[in-house]
């Protein structure tokens, strides 16, 4: 029986470069093999040229395993592979990220690894003889500390929570091909619409995001808010009581069940706060809030508020910063 | 057709965030009392998923049979009066000591031999995570012992003979999946708000009987199911704390706010 070491990362890609979220799953596995030693094995279920394989290798894999053909995946073929890799590898933890894929393949895995698994975790560490994974419950409300009874532990992390270590020219390491669908396999579903468009991370990569909420009391008050985040270069966003209620896309929806930023600025209007909306704002460096009520629980995460209304305090900002810029 | 639906009893998640306290020993914590304990909103949705469906078949829906499971307390009792009085058909309450202490694997595993009682099925469809723990593996869990394809955060739900159409809300947009029954979805809170029962309907589903499955009645040893059976241990609970100090930004009017604001975000560097 061979002993659990290393780490398996699925990897995936965003415009034929690794994405940000899989360089830091490599940066968390490099630090977690150095810590307890193993070897990182990065799955990548796409076909390509050796020159992403290349790069997950300098950002911290050993092992690339990469498919011998260009196939559409699902989730049981991923969850297929995976345990493969497992049973050959024998990793002491699996790493996917807390995303669509993530969240539908971890749960398969865990089940047919017979491995214990956390999801949505901000940080993963060595403790005595086992991984132990930090992640938010009750809507951020508490963390938790979960460990697998027995390795492997299987975890998705969020987005955003890794350091992303600089890539290592210098490192080596092989590349394998794995047979991604098995002769004997059938699709159970068919995708028969596609509405996503891929290069929307700019959420996720924003240096300044701007979100509204209820407070905003209409739809129109997002063109005002996106008036602004014109004027200081940011991306808008919603909380979700605003995008149930129509007034912006739930595909800009920040928060536990949407999207999670971690820009440097983060700019809450008419949004109290409720802790499911802060797990997707959580990374922000600094958070200013506008709000209403100077109970509301925004204030305590924020560095600067203004207790006040925000169709006359936004309005004010557009104002004093079209002023202050020369007009072209 | 039949549709199961999993529901499960959560403290109220809007509760506010003192009303959680972590015991001394870190391996617990409590939940104050004047919290309500309520079904998890996504769970409702899945409720209301399966309602549409019927609601859709017109004068077919008759032979649209809908059963509400939950594994939980005798007080889950609750919430399966509530998915009764929203218009499911029958109920069944997993609630066994046994269960006691277990985790996604062992819910997962409790319900897979419960759908083997509840035979035949063609859809099951959970809540995309429970608004409690936030782990979202029940359902995907369950569809992988029971074999079934999986197909999660649906916006919505259409079944067409022997298929079923779902919406699915992802970050990056919208998709549409396609797969033959029977399947398991869960919903996202994009399906919009469950329907509200009547005084009426929550007098009528109180009079319902209410199955109650023990680990013995399905075919579980007590050492396969809850703490004894788990995959995973909770070391501890923590109580996330705000290190930050609001400077509050006062004014006489909006544009002196605006301006201060904007001149103390320069002073920071951030702007």
């Amino acid at each position: 029986m061979a002993v659990e070491a290393g780490v398996l990362v699925l990897a995936r890609t965003q415009e034929d470069a690794p994405s940000a979220a899989t360089r830091e799953l490599l940066s968390l596995a490099r630090r977690l093999c150095e810590q307890a030693g193993g070897a990182v094995t990065a799955f990548l279920p796409e076909a390509g040229d050796d020159a992403i394989a290349n790069e997950l290798i300098r950002q911290g894999a050993d092992t690339v395993l990469t498919a011998e053909e260009g196939t559409t995946c699902d989730d049981e073929v991923l969850t297929r592979c995976l345990a493969q890799i497992t049973a050959q590898t024998h990793p002491a933890a699996i790493l996917l990220v807390h995303d669509s894929v993530g969240a539908d393949v971890a749960p398969r895995l865990a089940v047919r690894l017979g491995a214990g698994v956390a999801t949505d975790c901000i940080a993963i560490a060595p403790h005595d003889d086992r991984l132990v994974a930090l992640r938010p419950c009750y809507g951020g409300k508490l963390l938790s500390e979960i460990s697998a009874r027995k390795p492997p532990l299987l975890a998705t992390v969020r987005r955003g929570s890794q350091e992303i270590a600089a890539p290592d020219v210098t490192r080596r390491g092989s590349i394998g091909k794995i047979a991604l669908v098995p002769a004997d396999y059938t699709a159970r579903k068919r995708v028969v619409k596609n509405d996503t468009r891929g290069s929307e991370a700019d959420l996720e990569s924003a240096r300044i995001v701007i979100a509204g909420g209820r407070g905003l009391e209409a739809e129109e008050g997002f063109r005002m808010l996106e008036e602004l985040a014109e004027l200081l270069g940011a991306a808008v966003g919603a909380s979700r009581v605003a995008c149930d209620l129509g007034w912006y896309p739930h595909t800009r929806q920040i928060g536990l069940t949407g999207r999670v930023v971690s820009p440097e600025l983060y700019l809450a209007v008419g949004i109290s706060g409720a802790s499911q909306h802060m797990v997707g704002c959580a990374g922000a460096k600094t958070i200013v809030a506008v709000n209403r009520d100077p109970e509301a629980f925004i204030f305590k995460a924020a560095r600067y508020g203004i207790v006040g209304d925000c169709r006359e305090i936004v309005p004010a900002l557009i104002e004093n910063l079209k002023t202050a810029r020369p007009a072209t | 057709m039949h549709i199961v639906v999993l529901v499960k009893q959560i403290p109220d998640p809007d509760a506010p965030a003192s009303a959680i306290q972590v015991n001394e020993d870190q391996r617990g914590f409590r939940v104050a009392t004047t919290v309500k304990s309520l079904i998890s909103p996504f769970d409702e949705q899945a409720l209301e998923a399966a309602l549409r469906i019927r609601d859709a078949a017109g004068p077919a829906g008759a032979s649209v049979k809908i059963t509400a499971m939950s594994l939980g307390r005798e007080s889950a009792r609750e919430v399966l009066k509530h998915a009764l009085a929203m218009g499911a058909d029958d109920a069944v309450l997993l609630c066994d000591g046994a269960f006691d202490g277990g985790d996604s694997f062992t819910t997962a595993l409790a319900l897979s031999k419960a759908m083997a009682k509840l035979e035949p099925f063609d859809l099951i469809i959970a809540g995309r995570q429970a608004a409690d723990f936030d782990f979202g593996l029940v359902g995907v869990g369950l569809a992988e012992l029971l074999g079934l394809p999986a197909i999660t955060m649906a916006k919505s739900v259409e079944v067409d003979g022997r298929t079923v159409r779902v919406e699915r809300a992802l970050a990056e947009g919208f998709e549409m999946v396609e797969s033959d029954l029977p399947v398991l979805v869960t919903v996202s809170n994009e399906l919009g708000s469950p329907r509200y029962p009547s005084l009426r309907q929550m007098m009528r589903a109180g009079r319902k009987p209410i199955a109650v499955w023990t680990a013995a009645d399905l075919g579980l040893p007590a050492d396969s199911v809850g703490a004894a059976a788990a995959r995973t241990d909770i070391e501890r609970f923590i109580r996330p704390r705000f290190d930050v100090q609001c400077d509050f930004i006062n004014g006489d009017s909006a544009q002196e706010i605006a301006a201060t604001l904007l001149a103390r975000l320069r002073d920071a560097r951030i702007l």
